[in-house]
């Protein structure tokens, strides 16, 4: 059951990420890159991260995308117009992309001992509370920090992006 | 009982009951607008249109699926799709009573029990704003965009106060868990009074009901925030260019996104499935209620209007009259008592809903957005310190 | 009905990292770009969630929710640049916005 899940999950996360680099327009990849977070955040299930799996559809998927949306939308800039690259790329690229790749995942298999099972209700300490509490005394300074930040980007947002008054 | 069968007739059962429910708040929204604006409403197909939603479903059906020739055709069928699975989603987790006990099994009424629920909810709210922006790109016509625009804007700038307004019950809850939630409403102080959260010690949440109900107008929008959707702004907004089955799926989710609202703010805010006073009185007023209702009716059927009124007023009150002896049964106390007093509560709520939308003029675009950002937002954030520091400080 | 092996969910992340490094350099639309970004920035908070998972410990979760923090702030100045750089550009091929080229 666990490992039919994963891999329909996983599968839809690859699809839907091959699907972001194929489409022409840019709706379609925010749309399938909802469609990436959507089954990330029950992957994080999985894992036992309540808080994050829920945090990643409010806020990445709810939020951030509707952002990404909301600028494809207004700003009406059709498709992509697609040029030629050079041949360097169209031959090499993706079997270096695919050598990367099994690089990792090499490295992956050989640093990590073997038999490590993932089952679901293993780790129960990322609900909401553990992760608050983690927040609110381990971690107060990169909280308070990431808070200005938003801050800053807040401001920063809404400065480059109103209409000048002359 | 296997837990599979059991989870799949539990959803049977809410599937049925919810769209049936859907189609029916139509029905009672139509009713009571007309009656606020002195005129009879839907009269004519059945009993006082009872078979109105029925009409209007078969009309819906069977009207032409018209897709215009320049639309984004997988966005268009989408967006319907999206807009009502969404907004069915969320009453997986909420309970509509305690543990109850049918013939033998023990089970909750509630599908699921998250963790982490509110939040889900939340989650689910958020992403439900996909259904209306793409259903504004989809239709390709600059006022359908515009207005799927706005009204994507508006959802996600009134899902701050939202949130807010929700998290401080949760103080004083101390769970995201529905099932808890309730559960720590229970009891009465003085006797009386019940420990719902808007009269809860440390600090009564009443504050947090109206910024959390005025969010949730905003939220599923409607009058007074329906500007994005009237059908005088904007040619109806991003509904356009859709016809039959897919307008229809709008409308459902619409209603299914007010039926959640009020549910929610039930289960936190008004102590969900728990009667207002203790427990022998209280259990005689579900009863009361329909005799009253019942004598009403055999008081309407003795004057009759329409020909057959001399019938149907008549078994309206018997069916009424029956309904009232179910709730003597000792044996199904324990099921029909706390369903009684969670639908009645959020029916309260839907009641005002409808209320709210045949009284106010509804908002300009403008003026919506101001009170998001510049009112409703930074009383949230205050109403959440005040808590914050109440619970700090008398709690033990 | 037993679990699926972690690393499974490591060669995961890999493959979505490299699938945002494959977006980020072949596509020529800025916002385009911009999510294989995101795509990448997705992959690495699965390894943090799974690391965390594996040393039974809630930083791993700390870490994808200030990372997740970081990608909001990231995206709103983003796409504010970028709405301006369309204001004044027309177009959003990062290949036309060359007037300092050469």
């Amino acid at each position: 059951m666990d490992a039919f899940l994963f891999l329909t999950f996983a599968a839809i996360a690859v699809v839907c990420g091959i699907n972001i680099i194929v489409q022409t327009h840019p709706i379609s990849s925010a749309l399938s890159l909802v469609g990436v977070m959507g089954a990330l955040a029950v992957l994080y299930l999985m894992l036992g991260a309540e808080f994050i799996a829920a945090a990643q559809m409010i806020v990445y998927a709810g939020a951030i995308m509707v952002l990404f949306v909301f600028v494809i939308m207004v700003l009406n800039a059709g498709g992509e117009r697609l040029t030629k690259r050079s041949a360097y790329v169209r031959i090499f690229g993706v079997p270096l992309m695919a050598m990367f790749l099994g690089l990792i995942a090499f490295v992956i298999q050989a640093a990590l001992p073997r038999g490590e099972m993932v089952t679901f209700g293993a780790f129960t300490r990322g609900g909401p509370a553990d992760v608050g509490r983690a927040l609110f005394t381990q971690y107060l300074l990169p909280f308070e920090v990431v808070s200005v930040l938003i801050l800053i980007a807040l401001i920063g947002a809404i400065v480059l992006a109103r209409k000048e008054i002359d | 009982m296997n837990f599979y069968l059991l989870t799949l007739i539990k959803t049977g059962l809410i599937a049925f009951v919810l769209l049936t429910a859907l189609a029916y708040i139509q029905w009672i929204e139509r009713k009571v607008l007309a009656h606020i604006q002195l005129r009879p409403g839907p009269y004519r197909v059945g009993p006082h249109g009872l078979l109105q939603p029925l009409a209007d479903v078969i009309k819906l059906i069977t009207k032409e699926g018209f897709i215009p020739s320049h639309v984004n055709l997988f966005f268009y069928v989408l967006a319907p799709l999206l807009a009502v699975a969404l907004a069915l989603i969320p009453i997986a987790v909420i309970p509509f009573g305690p543990e109850i006990d049918i013939f033998g099994v023990r089970t909750w009424m509630q599908l699921t029990d998250l963790k982490i629920g509110a939040l889900f909810v939340l989650a689910v709210s958020s992403v439900g704003v996909y259904g209306v922006a793409l259903a504004g790109w989809a239709s390709n016509n600059k006022y359908s965009l515009l207005g799927g625009l706005r009204s994507s804007a508006q959802m996600i700038s009134y899902e701050l106060p939202y949130a807010l307004a929700l998290a401080a019950p949760l103080l004083l809850l101390n769970t995201l868990s529905f099932r808890e939630i309730v559960n720590a409403q229970a009891g009465y102080y003085l006797g009386f009074i019940p420990r719902w959260t808007i009269f809860q010690a440390p600090l009564p949440q009443v504050l947090s009901f109206i910024i959390f109900l005025i969010a949730g107008f905003a939220e599923t929008n409607r009058i007074p925030f329906d500007l994005p959707e009237a059908e005088n702004e904007l040619v109806a907004g991003y509904h356009v260019e859709y016809a039959s089955m897919k307008f229809a799926a709008f409308f459902m989710a619409e209603y299914a996104n007010m039926v959640t609202v009020a549910l929610v703010t039930t289960l936190i805010f008004l102590g969900g499935w728990h009667a207002p006073f203790p427990a022998p009185a209280s259990n005689y007023i579900p009863v009361v209620a329909h005799v009253l209702i019942a004598a009403i009716a055999f008081y309407h059927g003795t004057q009759p209007i329409r020909s057959w009124d001399k019938y149907t007023f008549p078994a309206t009150g018997v069916i009424c009259l029956g309904i009232a002896g179910l709730f003597l049964v000792p044996v199904l106390q324990p099921i029909l008592m706390p369903l009684f007093w969670f639908i009645a509560k959020a029916g309260l709520l839907l009641f005002v809903f409808i209320w709210i939308r045949g009284t106010l003029p509804r908002f300009r675009y403008d003026q919506l957005m101001n009170f998001a950002w510049t009112f409703l937002f930074p009383l949230a954030v205050l109403n959440l310190l005040a808590t914050g520091f109440m619970v700090a400080v008398f709690s033990k | 009905m037993s679990g699926v092996p972690l690393n499974w969910y490591l060669i995961l992340s890999a493959i979505l990292f490299c699938l945002g490094i494959a977006g980020f350099l072949y596509r020529r639309n800025i916002i385009t770009i911009f999510m294989s970004i995101e795509l990448m920035l997705n992959g690495v908070n699965l390894s943090f969630v799974t690391f965390s998972y594996k040393f039974k410990q809630v930083d791993g979760h700390i870490f994808t929710f200030f990372v997740m923090v970081v990608a909001a702030a990231e995206a709103a100045v983003g796409l504010a640049i970028i709405l301006t750089v369309f204001k004044n550009r027309q177009t959003l091929q990062v290949d036309d916005i060359n007037s300092m080229k050469n």
